[in-house]
């Protein structure tokens, strides 16, 4: 999707080039933008030297954009137009938000996904995540001195597949191609690991803004291997801000606050409870638009009194996840904390006390996700030989399908490693039945209306047949990032009626590309030309990807079959200078169909590779 | 081409029995995902990055067949021509009824005094009788070759798998 590095004209990029990949920590609170420079994993800083980018969008009137800390500048001003902590709006609807009557936005309540009304028009929570991603893009492309090949953009382990899915749309809107989406226990894993040489059994206790996350990992020879996870997507530092608030709310015995007041009065609250990390107590102080003073004293005691049942929230989703991997608090080796919310010395304590060790904090709690995830990136993007890192993570929650009576049958358990499909056989319930409506669901419970909806289809077509005679065959299969897409068969008749949804709450491609287009950055002529680069990019890369693999493999076709791929080989190359994109992307599938039986070659080869030194006498073929 | 026919014994090198080398087959998949997975392909054409990803779920399901020993024992039966029956057979012996309410009983004794340390022994318990179901299921499939015993032993183990959720549930419910 986005633009990538174009050689020179008449010279084909070098196979050992450095290609430009970033990891990003999309944050509640902050976000941050990582690469891997001479081996280093580093956080890129803007301008003004400063690695966190706040995660705050402001528009105004005149249709300007302000990102980061200009916008944190207004926020207390213009509240309504100011928006913090969006990421807890990701594939969310108003019903989903919680205390959302208390916030200063102007709603909508949208399908699916809520939204809101700025002075700058309607926005969705994508556009503004895509805000500040474009604002760490311009901020890596200008430290790099490039346009980048390819980023990894971090998640909650436990968001779900609304939320992620929101998350991609937000990178794509941004114009940035995602290699992966990363969980973030992951990538502080990745981070931690490779940083301590670690191995064994870890958890990873990540307590962001607004997410908490528990992961469990086996960290060997390299392999980063997620045995279970859990958390809860609405509980994070912003909570504990809150708390403060709601305690100086009362103690002050303050009436109804307007807009601005009460958004002071939050940002005060944080900063307080960060003052509380390092001293015993301190002073509430503020002042009121009314001219009213608060000042009140507040105690580290006091923090951990009003937030006590907010640490204990996050104490069972880790039981979960230990009883979900079939392990003890004893058998893990570290406890490595993330999120800047980690630092509060009571969390630390609990954590301590839960697992009887002291948790690992020698990494920035900030920092190690981005870390991380410049790390994945830099591998993906194939600067580096993967042949030492090698991520298996899991999906956070069991995956359905609506039955009679609104139950749920169960098709992916949570917890199953990603990749991973699963299939499950449904048949009509009347004769002559020809459509057939499914409704997948996410979720642990076992009523569909306490689960979420991800998407409703129907089959049509299916040849009439007495009832329960059809076989409709239902596929789930989950991708590396841990989206979701189905599709229905039907398997008797040989009447092939299949059909792939993609949740209802995602955008559709027509819908990616309007509001690209509909965005000034990408007026006009602009999008045939991005049209263009954007072919020509992708056939440079499928060319660079068939010379690899012809260079190591060729032995594996018959010299017809390497002529057939080379003649597709050339078309490509011949067509890609042109300006038709859509002859390119013509040579790009031809090219592809042509080294199809090729890829499944190379990849059984590597299939027998990967068991050379095991019993290979006991293979059947 | 990959044969997805082939048999996920076969897929580890490993022999088509009950008892397998735990310490095989983890490298083993560890070995095969490092060959097949996405993040190996992400640079790599179309046709080849759908191929990793199907191969990878193929592992990915092989090795957890072949890692849990219910699975394990239900897909040796299959490749039998055995079916379990889990969902039909519903004809269990009258002892083996008999302990299934002795273990109800108690975890509704348990969760109802609230008591996390009852409820904890008697997972202990499970995981005994779980593992003397393993044993028997080595015999009747690696040694006798008693397919219809070993679909059996798997009916109970799907009874005592309920049982394990059920305890579970009642801790997460004392919990929160």
């Amino acid at each position: 999707m986005a633009l990538l590095q174009i050689a020179e004209p008449g010279m084909s990029a070098a196979p050992h080039q450095h290609r430009l990949a970033v990891g990003i920590d999309l944050g509640t609170t902050n976000s941050l933008v990582a690469t891997v420079r001479s081996g280093m994993s580093i956080v890129l800083n803007d301008g003004t030297g400063h690695s966190l980018l706040p995660s705050i969008v402001r528009y105004d009137a005149d249709g300007n954009t302000e990102v980061g800390y200009p916008a944190q500048a207004h926020q207390c001003a213009d509240p309504h137009n100011t928006i913090v902590s969006v990421k807890r709006f990701m594939g969310r609807g108003l019903k989903d938000i919680p205390h959302a009557n208390e916030m200063p936005y102007k709603f909508i309540d949208a399908p699916g996904m809520v939204q809101i009304k700025t002075c700058a028009g309607v926005k969705t929570p994508v556009e503004i995540s895509a805000e500040i991603l474009k604002t760490l893009r311009s901020r890596a492309e200008k430290a790099l001195g490039g346009e980048l090949v390819g980023v990894v953009i971090t998640v909650p382990a436990y968001f779900d597949d609304a939320q992620r899915q929101a998350t991609k749309d937000a990178a794509r809107l941004a114009g940035l191609n995602v290699l992966r989406l990363l969980n973030e226990p992951t990538a502080a894993a990745v981070a931690y690991g490779l940083d301590n040489a670690a191995e064994g059994i870890y958890a990873v206790y990540d307590l962001g803004g607004g997410t908490f996350d528990i992961s469990i990992l086996r960290l060997q020879k390299g392999v980063f291997e997620v045995l279970a996870t859990n958390g809860d997507s609405a509980l994070g530092g912003d909570d504990f801000d809150r708390r403060v608030f709601c305690w100086v709310l009362e103690q002050a015995a303050l009436t109804p606050l307007s807009a601005s007041d009460t958004r002071m009065l939050m940002a005060k609250a944080r900063e307080v409870k960060e003052e509380l990390t390092n001293h015993p107590e301190t002073r509430f102080t503020a002042m009121l638009s009314t001219g009213e003073m608060v000042d009140l004293q507040i105690t580290s005691q006091i923090l951990t009194e009003i937030t006590q049942s907010l640490v204990q929230k996050t104490l069972a989703p880790t039981r979960k996840a230990l009883r979900d991997a079939e392990l003890t608090a004893e058998e893990i080796k570290g406890v490595v904390m993330v999120g800047g919310a980690t630092r509060m010395p009571h969390i630390q304590r609990a954590v301590a006390e839960f697992f009887q060790q002291e948790p690992l904090t020698n990494l920035d709690p900030d920092k190690v996700v981005a870390l991380g995830a410049a790390i994945q990136a830099n591998v993906l993007a194939g600067n580096k030989s993967s042949e030492e890192m090698l991520l298996l993570d899991v999906i956070p929650l069991s995956l359905g399908i609506e039955t009679m009576g609104g139950l749920v049958e169960k098709v992916i358990p949570r917890n199953a490693t990603i990749p991973t499909a699963r299939g499950q056989d449904f048949t009509t319930y009347k004769d002559g039945q020809t459509a057939m409506s499914f409704h997948v669901v996410q979720g642990e419970r076992e009523l569909v209306a306490d689960c979420r909806s991800l998407a409703r289809f129907e089959l049509r077509g299916i040849p009439p047949m007495v009832a329960g005679a059809a076989r409709i065959r239902l596929t789930f299969q989950v991708d590396a990032d841990g989206l979701l897409s189905v599709s229905a068969r039907e398997q008797i008749s040989g009447v092939e009626a299949a059909i792939t949804v993609k949740p209802s709450y995602g955008l559709t491609d027509d819908q990616i590309t309007n509001m690209l287009s509909a965005s000034r950055d990408f007026a006009g002529d602009d999008m045939q030309a991005r049209a263009l680069a954007e072919q020509r990019v992708e056939g440079q890369s499928i060319l660079e990807a068939v010379n690899a693999a012809l260079a190591a493999d060729s032995a594996l076709l018959t010299p017809a079959e390497h002529e057939t791929i080379t003649a597709s080989q050339l078309a490509l190359q011949n067509t890609i200078s042109g300006s038709d994109h859509r002859a390119i992307k013509a040579a790009v599938e031809a090219l592809n169909r042509a080294t199809e039986d090729f890829a499944a070659r190379r990849m059984d080869a590597s299939i027998k590779k990967a068991l050379t030194g095991q019993k290979i006498a006991d293979l059947s073929t | 081409m990959i044969d997805f026919s082939q048999n996920y014994f076969a897929l580890f090198g490993l022999e088509p029995r009950f008892q397998i080398d735990l310490a095989h087959l983890e490298p083993g998949y560890r070995a095969l995902q490092a060959q097949v997975h996405p993040d190996k392909f992400s640079n790599a054409s179309d046709a080849e990055r759908r191929l990793s990803m199907q191969c990878s779920t193929h592992v990915n399901e092989a090795y957890q067949t072949l890692k849990q020993p219910i699975n394990r024992a239900r897909y040796l039966l299959s490749l039998h021509d055995i079916d379990t029956q889990e969902e039909t057979n519903t004809a269990m012996p009258a002892d083996f009824l008999m302990e299934q309410m002795e273990w109800r009983e108690g975890i509704g004794e348990a969760t109802d005094a609230a008591d996390p340390a009852a409820l904890d022994q008697l997972a202990g318990k499970l995981r005994h009788a779980t593992h003397a179901l393993h044993a028997e299921l080595a015999q009747q499939l690696d040694q006798q070759q008693d397919y219809v015993g070993a679909a059996g032993a798997v009916r109970k183990l799907r009874f005592l798998d309920k049982l394990r959720e059920e305890i579970n549930d009642a801790l997460e419910a004392l919990e929160t």
